[in-house]
């Protein structure tokens, strides 16, 4: 049987007070099949899993970069500023690559559409809706953004909600 | 709403190409389509089954646009295969129960692989070769069975396929074939005789003329009794004995039937039931099935073609084959067999070059019929499209090795470049005339290399040959090449990505151009790579300063110059891996990788090495990576110069140089070479009298010696060649082109850089060496300073809401020989607001 190993989970900072943080249990994982890769999470982190979560202050962000947010229930969205001053948020887990990378790419436009880079592979997603421009088949989810006071909040992804 | 219904049972590889065809052309969305797929997988890439084995990964076998998103049109029901089809009804019954009404119904069922009456050949440990699921299967038998036998009955294509994924599989692959020799239906006695010497010497067992008459249990395998005495003991048999046509659903329904199997259809691909067609293998077009994928989609086409309201015919098939088995290229085409009246054969057999050419002319010998090759068959994409053509010349030169090759621009318009897809040279140079200018637009446009690649050779061929300049132009961004850009960066001496764009490019930029721009800046430069804008420009490597590896952590590289480390320095990197749980390994440029750092560890890592007194190795740049070195005369008994030293001073002179790709350096301390100085961009090798300088060596996917740039340097001159040729190698190479390619392309080759480096040819000497002048003097570690700017270290973390909160996908399994990456997803949650 495998021993998986994390790090284990430090405090989390969040804004949200009534959320506890999601981890993976460090050990042991009780069937080495497929499924039991799923890290278990937090039963009271489902009641949350709609909810908006705030980011960051504005200023945080560097024009034509991202970063990665955690969203209430576990999610992770990849939250960017563009230079013209836009937010967009899509997922953060590289569909192809399965990892939590795509905060991490680099951002552009294909003859005007928005778009990230993944770091890993490079394939390139749109950023207005989250299709795959080179790599058929593959998507991201896209989260609506809105700011209050000053304060960038991202929402669960295909929820009904402009962006900015 | 679509007026009409089409029912397809199966999505194999033709069915799909059917309903593509169709979704394509069927612009007023007159059908909507409902695929029956009873396979676990969407359409795939039976052809290429055999690259399922060790990567083991279904969807890398997947066909372009198998899961028809975004297309409300066409459902997709995979798992669900057709049961019973009441034709009366008009009705479909699947495995799940529904009924499906249809209009116009199509098999696409294909065949299923014929298992031989044999006693024992439905024993547990006996298999066919035609799925996914089979090769899982097979794979499950043979796990910890390395070394063991393996049977294959079936010496055809598909058996060599067989044997091919049972030796990648660790096993030893007996094949036996009941004919004369391997490949019987594609090659001839001569060539046959060849294959079967070529593949034993791969280390295959072959057992021609040979019948298998009973397979019994043995201990935990299998006993083979083949005709006579013989007896294989095995760990599992695979049966490559050939197809049937999958007609049962079919026939059930009240479908004529051929004598020999298969669903009878017209050359329209029309069954004996009206608005039911059949294509592909399960088709048996006036009595006849074909078992290649190229006839299969002309069905498709055809059928696509008539539900559209036009008369395509199933035009005939060519039954061309072009294959590498077991890394022995085979091809026939045409009439191999010399059937026709007063045919000749013009055959060239090479036994100490292992190769087999044998060509069927006409009587007069002026026209090309066909033939085969084996060993070599880089012949085969021209002379393909030659058959049934006027051959240009003496037919012997066309397989003669020291004979004129024909190329694709000497083949007539009707040509057959492409043969999976029936593409002829017009259709493909009307889309270059029409803009397609580069291999992946004449691809999409006219799907010619699509399915084998076999004819992109060709392609390429017309591609160049008619002319097209290839665009220069970066990116959709900037109609510029990266040397162009680089002159007016340093012409202009603009300092910004978004004055450069607005000035000399358009839109927000992308993924490639920011990159290069930010390279540029820095090659000019000794600004932080993350100050201001540039910071946005950099590829995740450079933005934190670290390698991305797959699972989204980072490796980190210090710097060890010519590879010297001192006891405390490499007391610190354990204690540091220790502490962080990094997994480390030494790299090829005799340093030490630690891996598996998540973001928001780089700065703690980080602090610990400065502290230590290590620097950034750029391990993460298209920079300078490190110089390898050996001991040389200060330890070697054979040294002729301290060539440590000389590794040491030039990584320090240009640690930290931004390049069009990363850079190695090596120095040898003799001509022994221990430190492989040629395989790099800059090598130096110690002589008696001096150093001698190579430049332009590579290893990477086509691995370059380095070649002689100047000889008996001494040490200052040694330096000086180097900065200049770096330098001038920084201002004139492509994106990613690193200095063996750059010295391959550049006008006037190795002698051109010769004169611009050692002679000034350009008069831009003395300009190449304050460039490097103001590099080695404005530099400064990029580690140490991003620990003193607050600001750039609050980018470094997990989440922005949650600094320190670890990446939750993030985990290890270190549970076998060493630690590695196990990727977990996201956590599922039942559905959001329940």
């Amino acid at each position: 049987m495998n021993t998986r190993t994390t790090s284990p989970s430090t405090t989390a900072v969040l804004d949200s007070p009534d959320r506890s943080p999601v981890s993976v249990s460090p050990a042991p994982v009780p069937d080495a099949a497929a499924p039991a890769r799923r890290p278990a999470c937090h039963p009271s982190t489902h009641r949350d899993a709609g909810g908006w979560t705030p980011a960051c202050a504005m200023h945080r962000l560097l024009p034509g970069r991202g970063v990665a947010v955690l969203l209430r229930g576990g999610r992770q969205a990849a939250l960017f500023l563009l230079t013209d001053g836009s937010l967009h948020a899509v997922g953060n887990i590289d569909p192809s690559a399965g990892a939590a990378v795509m905060s991490r790419g680099i951002v552009g436009d294909r003859g005007g559409e928005a778009t990230v880079a993944s770091p890993l592979l490079k394939e390139v997603y749109s950023l207005t809706d989250g299709r795959c421009l080179n790599v058929p088949g593959l998507t991201l989810p896209v989260h609506p953004v809105r700011v209050e006071d000053g304060v960038i909040h991202v929402g669960p992804a295909g929820a009904d909600s402009p962006g900015i | 709403m679509s007026a009409q219904s089409l029912v397809v049972i199966g999505h194999g590889m033709v069915g799909h190409r059917l309903v593509q065809n169709l979704r394509q052309r069927d612009e007023a969305d007159r059908w909507s389509v409902t695929v029956l797929c009873e396979e676990p997988w969407a359409a795939y890439d039976r052809v290429g089954l055999s690259a399922y084995v060790g990567g083991w990964e279904p969807n890398a076998l997947a066909l372009d646009g198998n899961d028809f998103a975004g297309d409300p049109l066409v459902e997709l029901r995979v798992g669900d295969g057709a049961t019973a089809v009441d034709v009366a009804a008009h009705t479909v019954v699947s495995a799940s129960g529904a009924t499906h009404p249809y209009d116009a119904l199509v098999f696409a069922t294909g065949s299923y692989a014929f298992r031989p009456p044999v006693p024992g050949a439905d024993l547990p440990g006996c298999f066919v070769y035609r799925t996914i699921g089979d090769l899982d299967a097979i794979r499950a038998a043979v796990e910890g069975r390395d070394g063991e036998r393996a049977v294959v009955v079936g010496g055809g294509l598909l058996g060599l396929e067989a044997a091919d994924a049972l030796r990648s599989l660790g096993l030893i692959p007996h094949i036996v074939e009941h004919n004369d020799r391997l490949l019987s239906a594609q090659v001839d006695a001569g060539g046959g005789a060849l294959l079967g010497r070529l593949v034993t010497d791969l280390g295959l067992h072959v057992h021609p003329g040979s019948r298998t008459d009973a397979i019994a249990p043995a201990g935990d395998g299998l006993a083979v009794h083949l005709t006579g005495e013989t007896v294989l003991d095995a760990a599992v048999v695979v049966f490559a004995t050939g197809i049937r046509p999958r007609d049962a659903v079919a026939g059930d329904a009240g479908l004529a039937l051929a004598p020999r199997g298969g669903i009878a259809t017209d050359r329209a691909m029309r069954t004996s039931v009206p608005d039911v067609y059949a294509v592909g293998e399960c088709a048996a077009v006036e009595g006849t099935c074909y078992g290649l994928v190229a006839p299969g989609y002309a069905m498709a086409d055809a059928v696509a073609d008539r539900l559209l309201g036009g008369d395509g015919e199933f035009p005939g098939a060519d039954t061309s084959t072009k294959l590498k088995l077991l890394g022995v290229d085979v091809a026939s085409f045409g009439d191999i067999h010399a059937a026709d009246d007063g045919a000749l054969e013009v055959v060239l057999s090479d036994a100490a070059k292992r190769t087999y050419a044998k060509l069927v002319v006409s009587d007069d010998a002026s026209t090309l019929l066909g033939g085969i090759l084996v060993g070599d068959a880089t012949a085969y994409t021209t002379l393909r499209p030659l058959v049934g053509s006027p051959i240009p010349g003496d037919p012997a030169a066309l397989i003669s090795p020291a004979g004129a090759t024909v190329g694709a621009g000497s083949l007539p318009d009707d040509a057959e470049i492409c043969s999976c897809n029936a593409v002829t040279k017009a259709s493909i140079c009307s889309a270059i005339a029409d803009g397609a200018c580069d291999l992946s637009t004449v691809t999409d446009r006219t799907r010619a290399g699509s399915t084998c690649g076999g004819c992109l050779p060709a392609v390429k061929q017309l591609l160049a040959s008619s002319g097209v300049t290839l665009s220069k132009a970066l990116c959709e961004h900037f109609d510029q090449s990266r040397a162009e850009l680089f002159e007016i960066v340093r012409a202009t001496r603009t300092r910004t990505f978004s004055a450069l764009i607005a000035q000399h490019g358009r839109g927000i930029g992308c993924e490639i151009c920011k990159p290069v721009v930010a390279s540029i800046l820095a090659s000019t430069s000794s600004d932080h790579i993350l100050d201001a804008e540039q910071a946005a420009l950099q590829d995740t490597n450079d933005h934190f300063l670290a390698n991305l590896q797959k699972n989204g952590t980072y490796s980190v590289v210090p710097r060890m110059p010519g590879g010297e480390c001192t006891p405390d320095q490499l007391i610190i990197i354990g204690e540091v891996a220790r502490d962080f749980g990094l997994y480390t390994k030494v790299t090829g440029g005799q340093r030490i990788d630690l891996f598996g750092a998540r973001v928001e560890q780089l700065p703690q890592i980080w602090r610990r090495l400065v502290d230590a007194g290590m620097e950034s190795g750029h391990a993460y740049g298209k920079s300078l990576r490190t110089a390898k070195s050996c001991v040389g005369s200060s330890w070697c008994r054979y040294g002729v110069q301290d060539s440590l030293s000389m590794a040491v001073r030039l990584e320090l002179r240009y640690r930290g140089l931004r390049s069009p790709h990363k850079l190695k350096l090596g120095v040898s301390g003799c001509a022994r070479e221990c430190a492989e100085a040629r395989s790099k961009d800059v090598g130096v090798i110690a002589t008696e009298t001096g150093w001698n300088l190579y430049v332009g060596g590579n290893g990477g996917q086509t691995p370059t010696h380095a070649r002689q740039l100047a000889g008996r340097l001494d040490d200052d001159a040694l330096v000086r060649c180097i900065d200049r040729f770096l330098m001038f190698y920084i201002r004139t190479a492509d994106r990613l082109q690193r200095t063996a390619r750059w010295l391959e392309e550049i006008d006037g080759g190795l002698d051109h850089v010769r004169q611009v480096v050692c002679e000034d040819s350009f008069g831009i000497a003395a300009e190449l060496d304050d460039a490097m002048e103001s590099h080695v003097a404005g530099y400064r570690d990029e580690w140490a300073a991003v620990l003193d700017d607050p600001e750039t270290l609050e980018r470094f973390v997990s989440f922005v809401n949650a600094p320190a909160e670890p990446d939750p996908t993030v985990a290890f399994d270190d549970s076998g020989p060493r630690k590695v990456p196990v990727l977990v997803g996201m956590p599922e949650f039942p559905a959001a607001n329940a």
